[in-house]
């Protein structure tokens, strides 16, 4: 199915709670209300006209100066061989969404990911601890507004003088 | 070996010993098998038939309780830091380190990340800097000669080694 005929479906299915469907982009997108996203995604995986079997992908964006952080949901049908992504705002300070494991089960993994880079806490996750950082790390790199801290564990983060002179 | 004198024809050896056993030290040098990166398949190349560092003496051991040498072959993460600092601490006396590659040597191609330790030498003592990204087999091959040349110039019973660093090529 094109992306306009899932967006339809979905607007039919949840009127008001998605919005501003991109479909002349690679992999077309469009907007999921943040409140709304576990039942969008449900709603995806089970009606027989879509199928999407599986969350490709699960990532976050930042973007500091409209205080927003963005999670993105890549969903495919092995079945129809369509595709379609999910966007949700989260306000900056509390980054909170509803966990989407009970949907795909993969999301664990994708989740633990980016609560460790952007600190998005995942409600509902039965294991929300970092995944690729060590568990004492401070911050969340992938966060603009991330300053590495002056050392890790003892281990200076200091760099070779002509590279430190160059980022200054 | 030049301080072995052959004083009496096929019976004797006279030498020091010092010379002895910094002889022995030096003719096996056994590595541990620790690879973190793209490096470790040069490391790999380098214990194959075409560099064959078996030839000196250095053959893989799979713990770090019966390797002389450490080869840091590979981008430090600071996750993996700790972890190779408690194999350097495994390791037994006499132990030497060769820091293989740039990343290794200050962090290298990604020393600009958040995750990336800048440099081995800030959690252990390097004896060999191999420049190189990745350095070849032949390049790893001369950093375990320079670590043979060190190991030969040590004076073990008067304890008075000399704790220069080198670095190959420079």
């Amino acid at each position: 199915m094109e992306a306009k005929g899932i967006y339809a479906r979905l607007e039919q299915r949840f009127p008001g709670k998605v919005s501003g469907l991109k479909d002349a982009v690679a992999d077309p997108l469009l907007m999921v209300d943040a409140q709304a996203i576990v039942e969008v995604g449900r709603f995806l995986r089970d009606e027989p006209e879509l199928r999407f079997e599986i969350l490709s992908d699960l990532t976050a964006l930042d973007f500091p100066k409209e205080e927003k952080l963005q999670v993105v949901y890549h969903l495919y049908s092995y079945t129809f061989r369509h595709q379609i992504v999910l966007k949700v705002d989260l306000s900056r300070e509390a980054a909170c969404v509803s966990t989407m494991e009970g949907v795909w089960k993969v999301a664990n993994w994708f989740e633990r990911e980016v609560f460790d880079l952007f600190g998005v806490v995942f409600d509902g996750h039965s294991d929300l601890r970092r995944i690729l950082l060590p568990e004492d790390w401070e911050g969340y790199p992938l966060r603009k507004d991330y300053v590495e801290q002056e050392e890790y564990d003892g281990i200076s983060t200091e760099r070779a003088p002509l590279v430190e002179k160059l980022l200054r | 070996m030049k301080p072995l004198l052959n004083s009496l024809p096929e019976t004797v050896f006279t030498t020091k010993v010092d010379s002895l056993l910094n002889w022995g030290r030096a003719s096996s040098q056994w590595y541990m098998l620790f690879g973190l990166a793209c490096c470790a398949i040069e490391l790999m190349q380098t214990g194959g038939p075409r560099a064959d560092v078996d030839r000196f003496g250095c053959v893989p051991r799979a713990t770090p309780r019966q390797s002389d040498l450490m080869i840091v072959a590979g981008t430090l993460t600071y996750k993996m830091a700790k972890r190779t600092k408690l194999l350097y601490d495994q390791m037994p006396d006499p132990k030497y380190v060769i820091s293989m590659g740039s990343c290794s040597n200050c962090g290298g191609l990604f020393q600009l990340a958040y995750s990336v330790c800048k440099g081995v030498d800030k959690i252990i003592p390097v004896d060999v800097y191999v420049p190189g990204c990745p350095p070849r087999p032949e390049a790893l091959t001369e950093g375990l000669l320079r670590i043979q040349d060190k190991i030969m110039r040590e004076r073990w019973l008067v304890r008075q080694s000399d704790g220069a660093q080198e670095s190959v090529g420079a």
